[in-house]
């Protein structure tokens, strides 16, 4: 950066840049790589996710977001939310725990994390003796209660994490206090459930993995009920009202243990394999649920039948007579449902079963008969199928985004009309400026439109490719198609679908033409689609036209894949983009390169052996160009071959593991013990430690002609420049190939009054042999004003002025080695940055973008917007080439990170941060979008409040400390209004802070010294009230 | 000659005799060229210069003028023939010997050069030692007088030679002194040399030389990667400055006495950077790095820098190729026109590409 600071800078030019440029990375799109926790707060209704890598990720209402990494990196094993507060604690696989929270800072919550702990047992003691296996936040957020693997229960004091060692309740103390016939079984072995009294905070329940249950009472120390299965225990619900336990096992069983406290229950009544009577894989966790109509909700994650179900991802919903198994095509990590929130309801009432799987997160209404699926807003499993391109669109006109939209929402009959039902917080980020589109192309050959206007990236469109091609499954057949009485009652669920049927139908390029709504679409088999939208359904036949990019050369044999095969005869298409025609080209390679004209109906399409260009109008091939070099044999036998056979690439891609396509460490190197991923990353690490030990070297050889793939074509660009003279400008059309050389052709469209009776014709113009001879990867004509040329028909629609045709015009290559301006049309040299020679970086991928000022209103430049190899993102000036500003921003290794990266024309990017992740960044000051969003705890409100002026009046409904006897206050009359107690609370509730229990007379007795009284949640019934504000 | 070439049973030798402006074509049969003495007296027989002593030389394939004084570099000439061989004719009593060389036909004289150093601008009296040079410079050792004695600055001219550079690279560390002490720092090493290859022809590099510089630019911080792609960048003209592992040999200069001694050997090398900052201005371009540009009229020009104010035009290189003919719905162009050439320099020369049909066919005299 020193150059940047020679003397004679301008500073007016350094301001200038400070208020046109800022690098930020903003938001990461898609769905976490590998989630390893769930947490939900149903006063918050904020859902929490983290990762392996110890990141964590709060969700509400669409656009709010919160991002915390832990500074170890550990993955995060459990997340839970504090009752009713904006602060979680976590439990890292460390051991570790850590107390988070959204803290209000400049009009905007921000999560950050305020302590960490590890729990330390007495001296001398096992290490597992501290192991933590569960957490429990008791409903006072003073206290964590902590079991252990050792048996105990460990009490520890919030925030602080102040651990209170004469609470602790050791394994031995309860055994002590257990009749004699159960105190000779073996030790408890390890707590696999704590859960708090539904009603009364001084009954705790405690599970231990051996099958004991006990019913533990915190003022009295004592055990109030204890029940004993025979079964290992796997986790326990408590029912709503206290009466019941609901305990599930190993064996793939669970029981109901009614609770009286006046009778020890030797044997559970009722006990039930639901899945049996052969054996069964463990039901691990449970949930009942009751409802106003009566009968309750069972559902429970697991318990397949073990010898032909036990490796399916299954969780079974069981009400009414109904049951269904959800069958999930990743692991699921946890789950949750979604229940009446306010907890002097008496019924649980669930309305929605939320699943974090491996892969995706499903949301299943369960009010709607039938429960289907609910869209989420956010958290796309961008993976569905590998990506394997993507390309963006800025600024989609509002006609095309109506027509998009509506041709996705014939594709989602199938998902519950229900509101999202994870709604908390507030987003307070503008509403998008405009509408930009990002299109994914997948392995499966499907093309994805995702709504990247703001935080939420949402999935607006899928296009299917498979239905022209011949493949071996037909794509009707689904496996859903199951009968009536299936047993076990097998439903597939969510979109994660790792298979791929064929490789060849990957798309490799995807190019839109927002005006026009043309889209052309190229794959791995060298097959070019063009599409038009279209609103309706069409059967039609797709004309299909080969290209021969080989011409007359002879003795080259193509070693790699076959061409796909179309499908015969009319195919029927849903509305959306439908394909008219299909280019195949010959060697059937893949298509490293594409273009679309929509005003002159062109197409142009590269491979590695040359390229082509066709009139989509009148269907016709306009001219074919090979660029192989004579001693490129690499081209001609296919990167395929060379490593495996069609087959063998065809059984790997079933077995392939998506993650290795991106580099596992995304942050930082992560793994838990006892995993898989632990064994991969431990190997990685050894694997790099070996390379360093071998010396690596580097052959260092001038770039040849006879180099192999010198002729695969890297870039296609077309413009309306002057081309063969300085007087007339013609369409042209530009290649630029891995060799370096550039290819320009003067183009002859027929007016469109002969558009359809004069062809169009080519004229091999131009060719430039960059002398360094390193790969084309930008072509751009700027016009008189150094203004990029506006795109195709977009001054046709009055979204761009007209280039300057008056002025010479000037062309860009930009090469992986060199940025390098030539005057037109005699193509001589103006200017050229070497970014190699100087810098040692390569260019990876360049978009012309403008930039705004945040200062000034129309104030605007066009640059440059460069990703280097080493993963740094630079602004380089145009026309004068001057570089800007440097930021880096992906890390060096991370190939695939940087393969992935698009440029949008307003300074903004994407890169996959991992298979299922985008992360946008931003180059402008300008244009930034960002989650912008106010979760509001009324906790935290209060506390502060009444940390300052402790008085009687504004404790309303928000205290969470109020007179201990008032344990089940009757809710208002509207509970819905926030905020408007018309005389419905109780009575006039006591200052309370949480230093100073409520000295009040009536002091119930159960109330221990430390825990001085009851907690009374603000009645707070519906879900779909808006955030609560402090009452009056 | 056109002919021959094309039922391939011999290339065709096209020798122009520049003498006064006179040219002359003909042909030689490639796969019998005969002895130099015979070429000689052929020569001039066809310039019918029968008693006139003459320096004959070639335009090689890199645009070098070379001599031709003995058999083994005459059948070099021919067989570089591509199919058109290009040969100059000067005589003796008025020979530049200082036309020889490398580069010799492309290069433009850098106005910044001879701004940085002034001495440059007298013209220093050539010493013909012997017959021109018959070598081409592979290699140079460079800006002695401005580096440590420790260090070596290594010019390698990837340009004039089809021999590979032929080095690796790799990661090692080596010692520093910093104010803190001795210290570890990673540094790039070359680890191995090729046999055969430019490299190790020099005889200036060396496995184990710790490499601190490729054209000015430190290396330091700089992983192998970058290194190898700065490189590689640079490969047309890369200049290596290294501290060699065998420091025995270093260059021992005696104290800023001398001027001229202490003065850089290598004059040839144009506006480089290393007192200045590495710049994008693009008044440093090195002249060997222009694209080739091949209009649809079938003729390739060196691309001529725009000119700036302070520098002239002053010499264009002008390669002409064939036509290529139209096909698959190319319209074929008409008019063929050769573009206008800047001349000022009488060094002019023509290649043929060895696949490209011929545009001229029977002229035996051009004009260019």
């Amino acid at each position: 950066m020193r150059r940047f600071l020679r003397p004679g800078h301008d500073p007016a030019r350094e301001r200038l840049k400070r208020d046109l440029f800022q690098f930020n990375k903003t938001v990461e799109h898609g769905f976490p790589h590998q989630p390893s926790a769930l947490g939900y707060s149903p006063s918050l209704r904020i859902l929490a996710i983290g990762t392996r890598s110890g990141a964590i990720k709060l969700y509400g209402a669409p656009g709010v977001e919160f991002m915390g990494l832990h500074r170890e990196n550990n993955a995060a094993v459990q997340i839970h939310f504090l009752p009713g507060q904006c602060r979680l604690v976590t439990l890292l696989d460390d051991n570790s725990l850590h107390l988070w929270s959204l803290k209000v800072k400049g009009g905007v919550s921000e999560l950050q994390e305020d302590e960490s702990f590890t729990l330390r047992g007495p001296p001398g003691a096992a290490p597992s003796a501290t192991q933590i296996t569960v957490v429990l936040p008791h409903s006072s957020c003073q206290l964590l209660y902590l079991g252990t693997e050792s048996g105990s229960v460990f009490v520890v004091q919030l925030p602080a994490f102040r651990a209170l060692e004469d609470r602790t309740i050791s394994s031995e103390a309860v055994l002590q206090r257990l009749p004699e016939e159960v105190r000779h079984r073996r030790a408890f072995e390890m707590v696999e459930a704590l859960q708090e009294h539904p009603r009364d905070p001084n009954q705790i329940l405690i599970g231990y993995s051996r099958g004991l249950v006990v019913i533990w009472d915190l003022q009295g120390s004592c055990v109030l009920c204890h029940f004993l299965s025979s079964q290992q225990l796997e986790n326990v619900c408590w029912q709503r009202d206290g009466h019941l336990i609901v305990s599930c096992h190993s064996d793939g069983g669970y029981c109901q243990w009614p609770v009286s406290s006046d009778t020890l229950q030797p044997e559970p009544p009722r006990s039930c394999v639901p899945y049996g009577p052969f054996p069964c894989k463990a039901i691990t966790k449970i949930f009942w649920l009751t409802t106003k109509q009566g009968l309750p909700f069972t559902i429970f994650q697991g318990g397949m039948p073990r010898a032909s179900y036990g490796d399916r991802h299954c969780i079974s919903v069981v009400h009414n007579g109904q049951q269904t198994a959800f069958d999930f095509t990743s692991r699921v990590i946890d789950f949750t449902v979604l229940t009446e929130a306010n907890p002097e309801a008496a019924f649980d009432d669930p309305y929605a079963l939320v699943v974090l799987a491996e892969e995706e997160l499903v949301v299943i209404d369960l009010q709607t008969a039938g429960w289907p699926p609910v869209q989420p807003p956010y958290l796309a499993s961008l993976h569905c199928s590998a990506i394997t391109c993507s390309h963006h669109v800025s600024n989609i006109p509002l006609k095309l985004w109506e027509r998009i939209i509506a041709a996705g929402s014939r594709q989602n009959t199938h998902f519950s009309t229900m509101e999202w039902p994870i709604n908390g917080g507030t987003s307070l980020a503008p509403a998008p400026p405009q509408r930009d589109l990002l299109l994914t192309g997948h392995e499966d050959g499907t093309v994805r439109f995702w709504d990247a206007s703001g935080v939420c990236l949402r999935l607006l469109y899928k296009l299917s490719t498979v239905r022209v091609f011949l493949t071996d499954t037909d794509p009707n057949d689904s496996l859903n198609a199951q009968g009536e009485d299936e047993w076990p009652p097998l439903r597939k669920v969510g979109s994660f679908d790792p298979y791929s049927d064929d490789p060849r139908l990957g798309i490799q390029k995807i190019f839109l033409c927002k005006y026009s709504g043309y889209l052309a679409v190229a794959g791995t088999a060298g097959q070019v689609l063009v599409l038009e939208l279209n609103d309706e359904e069409a059967e039609h036949a797709v004309e299909q036209v080969e290209a021969d990019l080989l011409q007359d050369q002879e003795g080259y044999r193509w070693k790699g894949h076959e061409r796909l095969c179309a499908r015969p005869g009319p195919v029927h298409f849903e509305p959306g983009f439908q394909p008219f025609v299909l280019v195949q080209c010959q060697p059937p390679a893949v298509v490293t390169s594409l273009a679309l004209h929509s005003e002159w109906r062109l197409v142009a399409f590269g491979t590695s052996h040359g390229f082509g260009l066709f009139d989509h109008q009148q269907r016709r091939q306009v001219f074919v160009k090979c660029t192989l070099h004579p001693n490129d044999q690499l081209a001609l036998e296919g990167p395929l071959s060379r490593v495996k056979s069609l087959k063998k690439s065809l059984r790997q891609s079933f077995r392939r593991i998506r993650r290795s396509r991106v580099s596992s460490r995304k942050r930082r190197p992560a793994g838990p013990p006892g995993e898989v991923q632990e064994g991969r990353s431990r190997a990685e690490r050894t694997g790099l430690q070996n390379v360093e030990l071998a010396p690596v070297q580097r052959k260092i050889e001038a770039r040849s002609a006879e180099d192999s793939f010198t002729g695969f074509v890297r870039t296609l660009y077309f413009a309306d420049t002057y081309l063969r003279d300085s007087f007339r400008h013609c369409p042209s059309l530009w290649a630029g190939t891995n060799g370096g050389t550039v290819y320009a052709f003067a183009l002859r469209v027929p007016p469109a009054e002969r558009r359809m009776d004069e062809p169009v014709r080519a004229e091999q113009a131009k060719e430039i042999q960059l002398m360094h001879r390193a790969p084309v990867v930008g072509i751009l004509v700027l016009d008189g004003h150094s203004v990029p040329l506006p795109e195709p028909l977009e001054v046709a629609h009055d979204l761009s002025k007209s280039p300057d045709m008056q002025g010479s015009h000037q062309l860009l290559v930009v090469s992986e080695e060199q940025f390098k301006v030539f005057a037109l049309p005699g193509v001589s040299a103006r200017l050229k940055l070497k970014l190699t020679a100087l810098e040692g970086s390569r260019v990876r991928r360049v978009g012309a973008a403008h930039f705004g000022s945040c200062r000034a209103e129309r104030y605007r430049e066009h640059h440059l917007a460069v990703l280097t190899n080493l993963g740094d993102i630079q602004v380089v000036s145009l026309p004068l080439l001057k570089p800007q500003v440097r930021y880096s921003c992906i890390r060096r290794e991370d190939v695939s990170g940087i393969a992935s990266c698009v440029f949008t024309k307003h300074g903004q990017g994407f890169y996959l941060i991992s298979p299922s992740e985008f992360e946008r960044f931003s180059l402008s000051t300008k244009w930034l979008v960002e989650p912008r969003c106010l979760v509001d705890s009324a906790e935290t409100k209060n506390h502060s409040r009444l940390c300052d002026r402790p008085g009687p009046e504004k404790a309303s409904g928000r205290a969470r400390w109020v007179k201990g006897q008032v344990a089940f206050a009757p809710a208002p009359a509207h509970p819905t209004l926030p905020g408007v107690p018309p005389g419905g609370w109780p009575e006039s509730p006591s200052p309370v802070n949480s230093a100073h229990p409520p000295s009040s007379a009536s002091l119930p007795p159960f109330v221990c010294p430390t825990l001085p009284c009851k907690l009374v949640r603000r009645p707070h019934s519906s879900r779909d009230q808006g955030f609560p504000e402090r009452g009056a | 000659m056109n002919r021959s070439h094309r039922h391939g049973a011999g290339s065709g030798c096209l020798g122009t005799m520049e003498f006064g402006a006179e040219f002359r074509r003909f042909s030689l049969e490639r796969s019998k060229p005969g002895k130099f003495e015979e070429f000689y007296g052929l020569l001039q027989h066809v310039h019918k210069i029968p008693n006139v002593d003459v320096l004959v030389g070639y335009a090689d394939i890199h645009g070098d003028l070379l001599p031709i004084n003995n058999d083994d570099n005459y059948h070099k000439a021919v067989s570089t023939a591509n199919p058109l061989l290009r040969i100059f004719i000067q005589k003796k009593e008025e020979a530049d010997y200082s036309a020889f060389g490398t580069d010799t036909l492309i290069k433009k004289k850098n106005v910044l050069t001879n701004v940085l150093r002034p001495d440059n601008h007298r013209k220093k009296p050539h010493i013909v030692i012997s017959m021109p040079q018959d070598f081409r410079p592979v290699s140079s050792i460079i800006d002695v007088d401005i580096l440590p004695e420790t260090h070596r600055r290594v010019r390698l001219y990837k340009y004039g030679t089809e021999k590979p550079l032929g080095f690796y690279i790799r990661d090692g560390s080596s010692v520093r002194v910093t104010p803190h002490g001795l210290e570890k720092v990673p540094g790039i090493f070359i680890s191995r040399l090729v046999p055969g290859g430019l490299a190790q022809s020099t005889g200036l590099l060396a496995v184990n030389d710790e490499v601190l510089e490729v054209n000015g630019i430190e290396v330091s911080g700089k992983s192998l990667d970058q290194v190898t792609d700065m490189m590689i960048a640079n490969s047309r003209n890369l200049i290596i400055t290294v501290r060699p592992a065998n420091q025995r040999n270093n260059v021992i200069r005696n104290s800023r006495t001398s001027g001229s001694s202490g003065q850089s050997t290598d004059n040839s090398l144009p506006g480089y950077p290393q007192q200045i900052e590495p710049s994008f201005e693009p008044e440093d371009e090195d002249s060997d790095e222009d694209d080739i540009i091949i209009e649809d009229n079938g003729v390739p020009q060196q691309i001529p820098k725009a000119v700036h104010n302070t520098e002239s035009l002053e010499s264009l290189t002008q390669i002409e190729l064939s036509f290529e003919s139209g096909q698959n719905g190319f319209i074929p162009s008409s008019e063929v026109s050769l573009a206008p050439l800047a001349s000022g320099t009488n060094t002019e020369f023509e290649t043929r590409a060895p696949d490209q049909k011929l545009l001229e066919e029977d002229g035996t005299i051009i004009t260019l």
